[in-house]
């Protein structure tokens, strides 16, 4: 019932949100968002330390495809959900008092976490797939109505082309269901049984219809076109939720149903996919290392963050998958953080062009103390959140292969690099003339990012908090039952 | 047979409304009666009956009698001011009522001479509502167009019925069927199950049969429009697919292949010439050549579900359509033209009728929780169950070009700047009819089985 109660409770107030008196509107969504994460919290603590699924609800619900309203929660999708609800709130709360149409911004933020955690917590193939579309609809029109400039052609560009990937992956489903033993089920048990029966011809080629689909919401390379222009033409809030925790779907699909219902598809593939996350990492790295646009610079580090995920995941050992566990915490904290900051600078001087900044740590210490902390999580530095993560990928990767780990190791310099720059031509030297008026945090900017700031050193000094909760999902997973 | 008889009887009242003139209360009355027929209909399910041989009162006859008899209740309510306000009321319902009349037979019929005749009631009226704006140009071409194309279908239709007779010395279907499953097919035969495919793939607007559609649907008053894509379209597959499930899904191999391309065809031409159009109108008349290559979909894959997909399939298209038709209407009479530009902006000043809007583009576009997604659903799974997986990959394909055009609509109401702030005017019965159509659009989206159970 718990997992239930926690989709009505962010529908309920995304559908309310939309006629509550507009001077309230904001405090209506703030409240309500974060009565949501109190209750996931709670629901976290009490959270028993086992592999099976915890609050499992099972209705009928297109009883004659058998299709069931099923949700439930084990330790894998407790901390996406937990990610999810403590990111809404920071980032409803983030949003300017200047936004035109303040209510229904506020509903649409609601309503897609009401999807987001419904990916998270669905054991059933129909409703996952439901969740995942439903998810795209609210993020569409967040970035259609409170966009960039250019935002209608890449709106567009980027509705068509997560859902070219959704829809390959519902033919997979379909294929899937129809070889289901039995009276046909979406359920996910029924399906994991249906992709192993496969042939391994068979599970090669459904292996990339679902590849399509996660890979392109993550995004891997060569698939992540959409999402650079996407990043930087979204307000800063449509951004945060897209980076912070849409891209976890597309990991959590790989986690949760692609690599378990076709563990011969992966086999086969592992090497191909391998690689092309591995390039991403460096790709994306490189040409991050050559952008101007802060937002720029941020997608691409993005990419080659999630190229890391990716490839511990791919490499499908317990370093590999816990690690990309803690790592999606991590970067869905990191990244909110580091989008806002962005979101500040821009707000403060008209422009995020790294040329034009600078010396904003004389201006705003607060700022430049705050931004340093989030900016070295993502770098990985030991005590921070990246560190755990990115360390168990990289020994994951390096188990898998030597080559591919030492590739994908050079993460840890390229991002570096990139990110210092970023920090260090916009926050040190001299002032410049857009930056000689700049102030500093205001008290609201302070409450997004301090909770920020705390969870970047939680997670660094005690990952085990996170991961104990993850473990038995993980192996339970590895073991192949 | 009770429901045709109602419909007829409502007709002739109709007509006679005009000599007697009572035409004020002949509105509610024509409403009672499509729900006395409807009545009537549903008492009939579970309870088949045969009349004569001819007509055949089974389960899929009285499900699709009350999706077309709902639809055309919420027709009438969306049409009634435009024929009370600028036509003569009386002989344009009468047609309707009529051309209802040829739908009921279409989707029971157990003859193919009844088959013929259904086609033939259902498309004389639609002719003349075609060319019923008079003074007109565009509605008097499409009126004649249609009549001339529509003539040149029931051309093959009549040959294709002949050949068969030929073949098989009767026209009664059961007897058809067994003919064909006993004896090795002849040639003769296969020609004229070909000229009947042509002949339905006519009125059902397939590519490459398709050519009329887009000028008819432009030219046509828009209610009239929204008829065609509605109840005819809904009468047409399920006559098409009575007739080859019950006939010649026994030598379903020899046809299938033709109509495969058929459809991989019609929802490429559908849907990429639907991309460019400028006129909404327009563009609903090519999505509408495109529906019709995903309904024909569960027509090449036919099976036990294959029913219900056409049947939940063309209910959904249908009731989403006359929610965009109805807005197109009260828009273009708003702003004097039919452009998609008509809508820029239009998101301030009517939030909800662009709410509704939203919702009908994405029922059509197949975006869930709509019902369109799950009817595009539903009929990808009896492909795939029929082993038609590549078709379904060429579908979905189409459905992304189709959610481009879509989308143009849901851009231009709310990103575009508003033109003027003039909130437009809805009239009661619209809003009603908007309001069941987005209602049930959702519903029948989160809760299909309320639909699937039946057939």
């Amino acid at each position: 019932m718990p997992t239930i109660t926690l989709l009505i409770l962010t529908f309920a107030t995304a559908v309310i949100g939309l006629f509550i008196p507009i001077r309230y509107g904001n405090r209506f969504a703030f409240i309500s968002s974060i009565a949501v994460f109190l209750y996931s919290l709670y629901l976290f603590i009490t959270f028993p330390i086992s592999a099976d699924y915890q609050n499992v609800v099972d209705y009928p619900w297109i009883q004659s495809l058998g299709i069931h309203f099923k949700v439930g929660m084990d330790g894998i999708s407790i901390l996406m959900v937990m990610l999810t609800t403590f990111l809404t709130p920071l980032i409803i709360f983030s949003v300017r008092k200047s936004e035109p149409r303040p209510r229904a911004f506020y509903s649409l933020l609601l309503f897609m976490e009401m999807a987001l955690i419904g990916v998270f917590v669905s054991m059933d193939g129909f409703l996952f797939y439901i969740f995942w579309e439903i998810a795209l609809i609210p993020i569409y029109f967040i970035c259609l109505l409170w966009g960039g400039k250019d935002r209608v052609r890449i709106t567009l560009k980027f509705f068509i082309y997560t859902l070219t990937g959704s829809l390959f992956m519902l033919v997979g489903l379909i294929y899937l269901y129809l070889h289901t033993p039995g009276q046909h089920s979406f359920d996910i048990q029924s399906l994991y049984a249906a992709g192993r029966s496969l042939s391994a011809h068979a599970q090669c080629i459904l292996f990339w219809f679902f590849f399509l689909a996660f890979g392109i919401k993550m995004p891997i390379f060569p698939l992540h076109t959409w999402q650079p222009d996407t990043y930087t033409d979204a307000p800063a809030q449509g951004t945060m939720m897209l980076s912070g925790i849409m891209l976890k779907m597309g990991i959590y699909g790989l986690i949760r149903w692609m690599i378990p219902m076709l563990p011969l598809g992966l086999a086969q593939n592992s090497e191909y996919v391998m690689w092309l996350a591995v390039a991403g990492v460096i790709y994306a790295g490189i040409i991050a290392f050559t952008q101007r646009d802060m937002k720029r610079l941020l997608a691409y580090s993005s990419i080659s963050h999630v190229g890391l995920i990716a490839a511990g995941i791919f490499a499908f050992n317990q370093q590999g998958l816990q690690g990309g566990i803690i790592q999606m915490l991590s970067h869905g904290i990191n990244v909110v953080g580091l989008f806002f900051v962005a979101d500040i600078i821009q707000s403060r001087t008209g422009t995020r062009d790294l040329i034009a900044l600078g010396g904003i740590r004389s201006k705003a210490p607060y700022l430049a103390t705050v931004f340093a902390i989030i900016m070295l999580g993502a770098v990985a530095l030991p005590l921070t959140d990246g560190f755990p993560g990115e360390f168990l990928l990289i020994s994951g990767v390096f188990k898998y292969e030597t080559t591919a780990g030492a590739v994908a190791g050079l993460t840890i310099i390229i991002g570096a690099v990139y990110m210092l720059r970023m920090y260090q031509r916009s926050m040190l030297g001299e002032t410049s003339p857009s930056t000689d008026n700049f102030t500093d945090l205001t008290a609201a900017e302070k409450a997004v990012l301090i909770p920020i700031v705390i969870m970047v050193i939680l997670i660094g000094i005690c990952p085990n908090l996170f991961l104990r909760v993850s473990e038995p999902a993980i192996m339970k997973l590895l073991s192949g039952i | 047979m009770n429901t045709l008889i109602i419909l007829s009887l409502l007709g002739v009242i109709t007509l006679f409304a005009e000599i007697f003139r009572f035409r004020k209360g002949l509105f509610p009355l024509i409403l009672i009666g499509l729900a006395a027929a409807f009545a009537v209909t549903v008492m009939d399910y579970n309870n088949p009956q045969v009349y004569y041989g001819m007509m055949n009162f089974d389960n899929y006859a009285v499900i699709f009698s009350c999706a077309i008899l709902v639809i055309a209740f919420l027709w009438f309510m969306m049409a009634k001011n435009y024929f009370l306000q600028e036509t003569s009321v009386t002989d344009h319902f009468a047609l309707i009522l009529f051309s209802l009349v040829g739908a009921i037979v279409m989707v029971s019929f157990n003859n193919l001479t009844m088959l013929f005749l259904g086609i033939e009631i259902l498309s004389v009226s639609v002719y003349v509502l075609a060319a019923s704006d008079k003074s007109n140009v565009m509605s008097n071409e499409s009126g004649f167009k249609y009549f001339l194309m529509g003539s040149f279908a029931t051309g093959f239709l009549l040959f294709g019925i002949t050949l068969i007779y030929g073949v098989t010395g009767s026209f009664d279907l059961t007897t058809i069927q067994q003919h064909l499953s006993t004896s090795n097919e002849t040639g003769l035969a296969l020609a004229g199950v070909l000229l009947l495919l042509v002949g339905l793939s006519f009125k059902s607007s397939l590519a490459p049969f398709h050519f009329w559609a887009p000028d008819v649907y432009e030219g046509a008053p828009t209610t009239v429009t929204t008829y065609m894509a509605t109840v005819v379209k809904t009468a047409a597959f399920a006559a098409f697919f009575r007739l080859f499930s019950n006939c010649f899904a026994g030598i379903a191999g020899h046809w299938t292949g033709v109509l495969w391309w058929m459809v991989v065809l019609t929802l490429f031409v559908g849907n990429i010439s639907a991309v460019r159009q400028k006129s909404l109108k327009r563009m609903l008349a090519y999505s509408s050549v495109a529906h019709a290559g995903y309904i024909a979909i569960a027509i090449v894959s036919i099976g036990a579900a294959s029913a219900s997909a056409i049947f939940y399939y063309t209910f959904t298209y249908s009731i989403s359509s006359i929610s965009a038709f109805t807005i197109l209407f009260i828009v273009s009479r708003h702003k004097g033209n039919k452009d998609i530009s008509a809508f820029e902006g239009m998101s301030k000043a009517n939030p909800l009728l662009s709410f509704a809007m939203t919702v009908a583009m994405l029922s059509l576009a197949g975006i869930p929780p709509t019902a369109g997604f799950f009817a595009k659903y539903y009929v990808f799974l009896t492909a795939i169950h029929n082993g038609n997986t590549l078709l379904v990959l060429i579908a979905v394909i189409a459905a992304l070009i189709g959610v481009y055009y879509y989308f143009r609509v849901i851009i231009a109401m709310y990103f575009k700047p508003e033109q003027q702030l003039v909130p437009i005017k809805v009239g009661a019965m619209h809003r009603i009819v908007l309001i069941i159509t987005t209602i049930l659009t959702i519903f029948l989206g989160l809760f299909p089985d309320l639909l699937l159970g039946w057939l």
